[in-house]
């Protein structure tokens, strides 16, 4: 700021000479992404759940690698007749079964009290004794639980990736017309938000999944088979579409009063223009923040609906339907439903800790919140 | 307030309808007619050509769909419609699921409620410090954790039949029979199912009062000198627990509206939810046609309820 007294003598030379004292690290105008950057860069827990999960997704890429070069086998074949040496020992992949004890896991000799019949035990973890077979044991028919880990794995984040993706474009969609246009096309989306809350999510879906689960869906030329992945990735992204949709929706109704709108109308822009090039980036780190938090939702809801039946089809596997295979093994062999339990919560967990550093950066004022 | 009263009576009666419409289409609708058609599902899997055939005169599947509509809507409120698999009504089996789900939706709302607010307020007012930083990473692994993989493993470690026998095993006491046997039974589901909102609500309620401490109002009572306790209580708690309570009523009304159907599956409590989800598993679709319909009527029919309560205690929200 220059002085009253030198107001006289300020000419071309000195604002070039204080153009050049100028210091170098000067302040330079940031965009609100660089910022949240700068925030996100220092939270190291943010990071490290992010890498979390990119190594929990690139495993389970390479779901047929380990398949093929480590455990020799597939995700469906079938083991029950096959022995496998565990430390040079022989040992069948399936034993018949008997009164088992239900506290030691082990066979009744005498004491029937506390005991339980099974049909069958599969072989449990040889923890790589066995030459990469069979590491974390085998189901009761027979199959490698490490390789259909991993292939579930791949169907559950397949349908809660893709499920996030469709659910938050066709939320943002309907929460930009709803909030632009507002009047009777607002009444008409808001109406339709209303109603699906009225619905329990769960409920809403295994509605929807047994609906569709059995014969699949063939209407307006879309054919969809019923044991498709289509059908839970469709389904669950659907019932979650309010929930993404009416928060949104309440963003672009406040942004759309605001004077760079009115500017842009003055400017003459068409709805389109101001839809996506002015109200779109604004709601764009809402939009990220909910894309990371509504995967972490819909892989549980996946697992819900694919341990009741209502999602992803037997026999192809899915960290859900593991966990529903599991559960009558839980006293002999408890890996069955521990491992693919404790592969959701660290996924979840991981993108749920990402997203709440990604909000912490984006939205330090905590506007977006995911309620349910 | 009678005009409020009306007008939301009125939304509440126009969304019944509406869900009516959404259960006809999911259900007969998009599966549509033919080979593997409605009919043929909704017989069940062990059906013969012949009760195929008597469904479809039944339901109404050769007339135009309004007429299907209403069939459907008539056998909903005249307790016509039956499971064709197990040869029960459907209203009747639902109605005899009720005491099971509502026992356990009330107590772990309880649970939940007084647990979630607790954690909360020990997470907000010792905010950076090492309990916050626990509480903080527990919440967060219990809002991570899928209801029924909790209820699995917990039951496998703690109840009888497991490896320890802390808890019997399972299964639903009525209250009226053996009261000491209803409580026993229940705890463990209980917790297993308030575990994730206990999670969540610390995490809402911790926000909700980091927001308000910093507001005008809390900063004139500390000036004024009032103790902190009752500054907390008094002041803060009054304002943030508003959103709880909100979340709350929701909430509740979807767990009792089948979210509790994961853990009474797992514990086999034999209520409303274990119902539809034994269903599933035997490709039996009246009865989840009706735990849908039900379900969402009853969370309309309360959500009415809170918001009459709402405005009650709030006059703000009782609008003209």
């Amino acid at each position: 700021m220059a002085q009253h007294g030198s107001e006289t003598e300020f000419t071309l030379d000195t604002a070039t000479e204080l153009a050049v004292e100028e210091p170098a690290n000067t302040i330079r105008g940031r965009s609100p992404w660089s910022l949240a950057w700068h925030r996100l860069r220092h939270n190291y827990v943010a990071f490290a759940a992010l890498g979390l999960f990119i190594a929990i997704v690139a495993a389970c890429a390479l779901a047929s690698v380990y398949a093929t070069h480590v455990a020799g086998t597939g995700p469906n074949a079938n083991h029950v007749l096959e022995t496998v040496k565990v430390n040079g020992k022989p040992q069948s992949v399936v034993s018949a079964g008997g009164l088992i004890n239900k506290h030691t896991g082990k066979l009744c000799s005498t004491d029937v009290s506390g005991c339980e019949l099974v049909s069958s035990i599969p072989i449990g973890p040889t923890w790589f004794n066995a030459g990469g077979k069979f590491v974390l044991g085998a189901d009761s028919n027979g199959r490698d639980i490490a390789v259909r880990l991993l292939y579930g794995g791949r169907n559950s984040l397949i349908v809660g990736i893709g499920s996030s993706a469709i659910c938050v474009v066709v939320a943002v969609l309907l929460a930009l017309i709803a909030g632009y246009f507002g009047g009777w096309i607002d009444f008409i989306i808001t109406r339709f938000f209303d109603l699906f809350y009225a619905f329990p999510v769960i409920l809403l879906g295994i509605a929807l999944g047994s609906a569709l689960a059995i014969s699949g869906f063939h209407h307006f030329g879309i054919t969809i088979e019923s044991g498709s992945l289509w059908i839970p990735t469709l389904v669950i992204s659907y019932v979650e579409v309010p929930y993404v949709g009416r928060p949104l929706r309440g963003q672009v109704l406040s942004l759309r009063e605001k004077e760079f709108i009115e500017a842009a109308v003055a400017q003459g822009a068409g709805p389109f223009r101001i839809m996506f090039s002015e109200l779109l980036p604004n709601v764009a780190s809402s939009v990220l923040i909910f894309f990371t938090l509504i995967i972490a939702n819909n892989i549980v809801l996946e697992a819900a609906l694919s341990f009741l039946g209502a999602g992803v089809q037997p026999p192809t596997p899915s960290w859900g339907t593991l966990i529903s295979d599991g559960q009558d093994l839980i006293v002999t062999r408890p890996w069955l439903a521990l491992a693919p339990g404790i592969a959701i919560v660290l996924t979840v967990l991981s993108l749920n800790v990402f997203g709440d550093g990604l909000r912490d950066a984006l939205d330090p004022r905590a506007k977006v919140k995911i309620e349910h | 307030m009678v005009a409020f009263l009306v007008r939301r009576l009125f939304g509440a009666v126009l969304v019944c309808v509406a869900v009516t419409f959404i259960v006809f289409l999911i259900f007969i609708v998009v599966p549509g007619g033919g080979a593997n058609g409605t009919a043929e599902r909704i017989a069940g899997k062990n059906a013969t050509p012949q009760n195929v055939i008597n469904i479809e005169k039944q339901w109404g599947f050769d007339k135009p769909f309004y007429v299907q509509y209403w069939r459907l809507v008539d056998k909903m409120f005249t307790n016509k419609l039956v499971s064709y698999t197990s040869q029960q009504k459907v209203l009747t089996q639902i109605w005899e699921g009720m005491p099971a789900t509502f026992s356990l939706s009330i107590g772990a709302g309880i649970i939940f409620l007084f647990f979630g607010i607790l954690v909360g307020v020990i997470s907000a007012v010792t905010a950076g410090r090492l309990s916050d930083r626990v509480i903080t990473v527990l919440a967060l692994i219990g809002i991570s954790m899928p209801v029924f993989w909790l209820g699995i493993i917990a039951r496998y470690y703690l109840a009888e039949g497991g490896l320890t026998t802390f808890f019997p095993d399972g299964e639903y006491v009525s209250l009226s029979s053996n009261p000491t046997a209803w409580f026993s039974h229940l705890v463990l589901p209980w917790l297993v199912l308030a575990v994730l909102f206990i999670g969540f609500y610390g995490r809402v309620l911790r926000g909700n009062i980091l927001d308000t401490i910093n507001e005008d109002y809390v900063r004139t009572a500390r000036a004024k000198g009032l103790s902190p306790r009752r500054i907390l209580i008094k002041h803060v708690l009054r304002t943030s627990l508003i959103p709880v309570v909100t979340l709350f009523g929701l909430d509740f009304a979807q767990v009792v509206g089948g979210g509790a159907i994961l853990t009474e599956t797992v514990f086999d409590l034999h209520g409303v939810g274990e119902y539809a989800a034994q269903s599933i598993n035997n490709f039996d679709l009246p009865p989840i046609i009706g735990v849908t319909m039900y379900g969402a009527f009853f969370i309309v029919i309360f959500s009415v309820i809170v918001d009459l309560f709402y405005a009650y205690l709030d006059p703000r929200i009782r609008p003209t």
